[in-house]
């Protein structure tokens, strides 16, 4: 059995792992554009900027890819898929046949017309884009952030850590309001501000001042905000463009079923960023971003080709470091739901607070919090009712 | 099987918590991850190596053997 994985990062490389934990003897064949593999990303955002003397840690090495009889090929992009021949075709020619394929190709940071990566403008993906951001913060620059969301918020919180003057621009009212909804988007929002961070929310960019060097970012009201280096938040798009001629389902992502397996054809996969799958606990198809997704989906994908067959329903998982505290959100916050805190209040330093609606408990949410979260994290994998999450909290219904 | 915490590494994430609730539990007093079951019986080591393969900070170390 021949099995190609597209993308030497978390998705791809663990999902080699996986199968060759599970006895696998496949010839494994692991592909990637860039000319390493890549590092583990959740640091880039946080302690890697703080500290000069980290070093990015690969999600594994070559050597260890090689111990397993892994196959690496390097520097090489794959230019499309050909369903029907099951063959993948390398950018400078050639091609790969496959019995299963993996797509794991993950995503790219999203630009926009004049807020594009160059000197001083910066965007974070990969270690090199974290050192060359590094490098600026360290010299104390005045940062703008455009996109108050995952990254913008992350960054602009590591940066007030080291001293350095922060802006961030953002067209919604509130920080992280796709991933925490308006009200826990409110009060992370006044405790960045608290914490010295320059909030222009509800505002868009015109664009960026200065011709070789930065100068500053100009708002759509015409104002200006003074600025060594700007960095852009303004997420991802999934990486599917080598798709495009595969005859796959692609919205936004690769269309997959339940088991992760891409709609449409038979022997091929998807894990991490790049997946849109369906997802039996909501009813829709869905694509996450995350660290833990990405795993989980390696390991699920592995046991789907190892023959045992594996349905992926898991509520999204993902933390963040922000203001000396970490950020745990479990589920998925709804703009519409209610909101109640089970543990600490927005005023306190540490709080807990469960999300719902149309009767079930959606998500639940923690500051600083990690052991108090538990029991109302357990709940939300059981699918429980909203009424249980409050009656766990002792609140009346 | 046996599992090991780094408590140097471990952050308290509780991701292994989340994964494997009968084998890690929490710390009440800083949130580090405790293993419950050493060794870790049969029926429990897929979620034990769950609980390994999720840690954000590699904190978990797994050995197989004969224990």
């Amino acid at each position: 059995m021949r099995i190609v994985v597209i993308g030497a990062s978390l998705a791809g490389v663990r999902t080699v792992q996986a199968l060759r934990r599970a006895g696998s003897e496949a010839h494994i064949t692991l592909v990637d554009a860039h000319h390493e593999v890549a590092c583990d990303r959740p640091p880039l955002s946080k302690k890697f900027l703080s500290n000069s003397a980290a070093a990015p840690i690969p999600v594994a090495t070559s050597a260890q890819l090689h111990e397993m009889d892994v196959e690496l090929v390097l520097g090489r992009r794959a230019t499309d898929l050909d369903v029907g021949a099951r063959s993948v075709g390398l950018h400078g020619g050639g091609r790969l046949g496959y019995d299963a394929l993996v797509v794991a190709s993950g995503s790219t940071p999203r630009t926009a017309p004049g807020l594009e990566p160059r000197p001083g403008v910066h965007v974070l993906r990969t270690a090199e884009h974290a050192a060359a951001l590094r490098a600026g913060l360290a010299g104390a620059a005045r940062t703008v952030i455009v996109g108050g969301g995952f990254i913008g918020s992350e960054v602009a919180s590591t940066a007030r850590g080291m001293g350095c003057d922060v802006t961030i621009v953002e067209p919604l009212p509130t920080l992280m309001v796709r991933g925490l909804g308006p009200v826990l988007g409110e009060v992370l929002t006044r405790r960045h501000a608290a914490a010295g961070v320059d909030l222009r929310l509800g505002i868009g960019v015109a664009g960026i001042e200065g011709r070789d060097l930065v100068e500053g970012v100009r708002l759509a009201d015409g104002s200006l905000i003074a600025a060594d280096q700007v960095v852009l938040g303004l997420g991802t798009t999934p990486e599917v463009a080598w798709l495009a001629d595969a005859g796959l389902q692609l919205r936004d992502g690769l269309v997959c079923d339940e088991h992760l397996a891409a709609v449409g054809t038979d022997g091929v996969y998807a894990a991490g960023d790049v997946a849109r799958w369906w997802h039996p606990r909501y009813g829709e198809h869905v694509r996450v971003e995350h660290w833990t997704n990405a795993v989980e989906q390696a390991l699920v994908v592995a046991a789907n080709l190892a023959g045992t067959p594996t349905v992926y329903d898991a509520p999204p998982y993902v933390w963040s470091d922000q203001l000396g505290s970490r950020l745990q959100v479990v589920g998925r916050v709804r703009p519409q739901d209610d909101v109640r805190f089970v543990h600490g209040g927005p005023g306190e330093e540490r709080f807990v607070a469960v999300t719902g609606g149309d009767g079930s408990l959606q998500s639940v949410v923690g500051f600083g919090a990690v052991r108090e979260l538990m029991p109302y994290r357990k709940l939300l994998v059981e699918g429980a009712t909203w009424a249980a999450a409050l009656d766990l909290a002792g609140i009346p219904a | 099987m046996r599992v090991k915490v780094d408590l140097n590494v471990c952050q308290g994430h509780g991701v292994c918590h989340m994964s494997a609730p009968d084998v890690f539990e929490l710390s009440p007093e800083d949130g580090h991850s405790i293993v419950i079951v050493d060794p870790v019986p049969s029926e429990l080591e897929a979620d034990a190596r769950l609980g390994v393969e999720s840690c954000p900070e590699r904190a978990i170390s797994a050995e197989t053997g004969s224990g």
